[in-house]
């Protein structure tokens, strides 16, 4: 029975963003496991880190379109530590920089600036680098971010220092890392 | 775009003389505006009730002039963006793929513009390069600033360079779809903050 559960929660995990809901309308229908068991604790979207006191979650970027020098970044980052701590930005092999920005829209008019200093990530706070919000910017990319391809780079933090991560690629423009998965998509 | 040789014989000879004339001075898009009889560099002030047809001029990513007049009598949907833009452009062009693509053919009856409000990177082939990913039907546009000033002023698509310490710039822009129909009137926006449902019924709306 457990192994089954097990393999329900993944495949509703997998194929919905909202878990408890989907597990019972799986259960409920009767419906077979869609996907074959994944480990609950680290499926491919939800990577976690740890560095220092900083867990971070979910990186993820999107594919980029042809010839598109720049890319967005996302993930979330919770201080579990007394000390504040700042995101100051990383590094990405095919990337000339990896750089910290916020981004707002007020009255329909798009602003976007970069935060020369980092994000600070206050103690017991968790930052959520998010499409429309703050994300980290690949700047001279010299390729094509691939949807399906995940990539590593490295993220870097005025004191828990350096750590590597991986960032799922989600299909271009995606407005959101589920809303990815419930849209049909230009390839 | 032809030039006097375009002319059809139903003109008179004189008339063909005149239009070589201009054809040798002017642009293509100054003279489909003679042509509709309507005077060039004025911003379609469409929200302002301005003029019942769009007159801004500007080149398409195929490398061709694009002239606003050319699009008399049809709707359409534009947005100012650029391609060093992470996040809102490429959201927003792909949003606007798929309202397109429930559309059909029916898409085919109203024309979807990029216009680029960052010229000095977005030339004609970066734009194609971008595009390419989209739908094909999506045509992005490009200019001098001038020329491009003078489209975004036209739906006061605020638009501004702020300079980085390492001498690049980043833009700020609007991020609205600008819906217009046949008659150069604006009748909505769209956008990313609509849902992919709302985005394709408002596109839909405006070629009904």
């Amino acid at each position: 029975m457990k192994a089954i559960t097990l393999v329900l929660v993944a495949a509703t995990a997998a194929s919905s963003p909202t878990l408890p809901l989907s597990l019972c309308a799986a259960m409920r229908l009767g419906s077979p496991p869609r996907a074959v068991a994944v480990a609950l604790a680290e499926t491919a979207a939800d990577k976690s880190y740890k560095v220092g006191l900083l867990v971070i979650e979910a990186p993820w970027t999107r594919a980029t379109p042809g010839g598109a020098e720049v890319g967005g970044a996302y993930l979330k980052i919770t201080n579990t530590g007394a000390e504040p701590d700042r995101l100051l930005g990383g590094t990405l092999p095919i990337a000339a920089a990896v750089e910290v920005h916020a981004m707002s829209v007020t009255d329909g008019v798009m602003k976007m600036r970069k935060l020369e200093t980092g994000l600070e990530i206050k103690p017991g706070q968790t930052v959520e680098l998010k499409p429309g919000g703050y994300h980290l910017m690949f700047t001279g990319l010299r390729q094509a971010l691939q949807q399906g391809q995940p990539i590593k780079g490295t993220l870097q933090f005025e004191k828990a220092g350096s750590v590597e991560v991986e960032y799922r690629v989600e299909p271009i423009g995606a407005p959101s890392r589920e809303g990815a998965k419930k849209e049909r998509h230009m390839h | 775009m032809q030039t006097g040789g375009a002319i059809s014989t139903a003109t008179g000879r004189s008339a063909r003389r005149v239009w070589r004339g201009l054809g040798a001075t002017l642009g293509p898009c100054l003279l489909i505006a003679a042509w509709l009889g309507v005077s060039s560099g004025v911003p379609a002030l469409a929200q302002s009730g301005g003029s019942d047809r769009p007159t801004f001029e500007l080149i398409d990513h195929n490398g061709k002039a694009f002239c606003g007049a050319a699009l008399v009598g049809r709707p359409y949907a534009i947005f100012f963006g650029f391609t060093h833009c992470p996040d809102v452009c490429p959201t927003t062009l792909m949003a606007m793929s798929n309202a397109l693509r429930r559309l059909g053919a029916a898409g085919d009856r109203l024309t979807m513009l990029f216009v680029s409000v960052d010229p000095e990177r977005d030339t004609p082939e970066q734009l194609r390069r971008y595009l390419s990913s989209f739908d094909a039907r999506i045509i992005g546009l490009t200019g001098t600033q001038a020329q491009v000033a003078a489209a975004a002023q036209g739906w006061k698509a605020f638009h501004n360079k702020i300079p980085e310490d390492d001498g690049t710039y980043t833009i700020v822009h609007s991020a609205y779809v600008y819906l217009m129909d046949r008659a150069n009137r604006l009748v909505g926006t769209t956008g990313f903050e609509d849902s992919e449902e709302e985005q394709a019924a408002k596109l839909r709306r405006l070629i009904d």
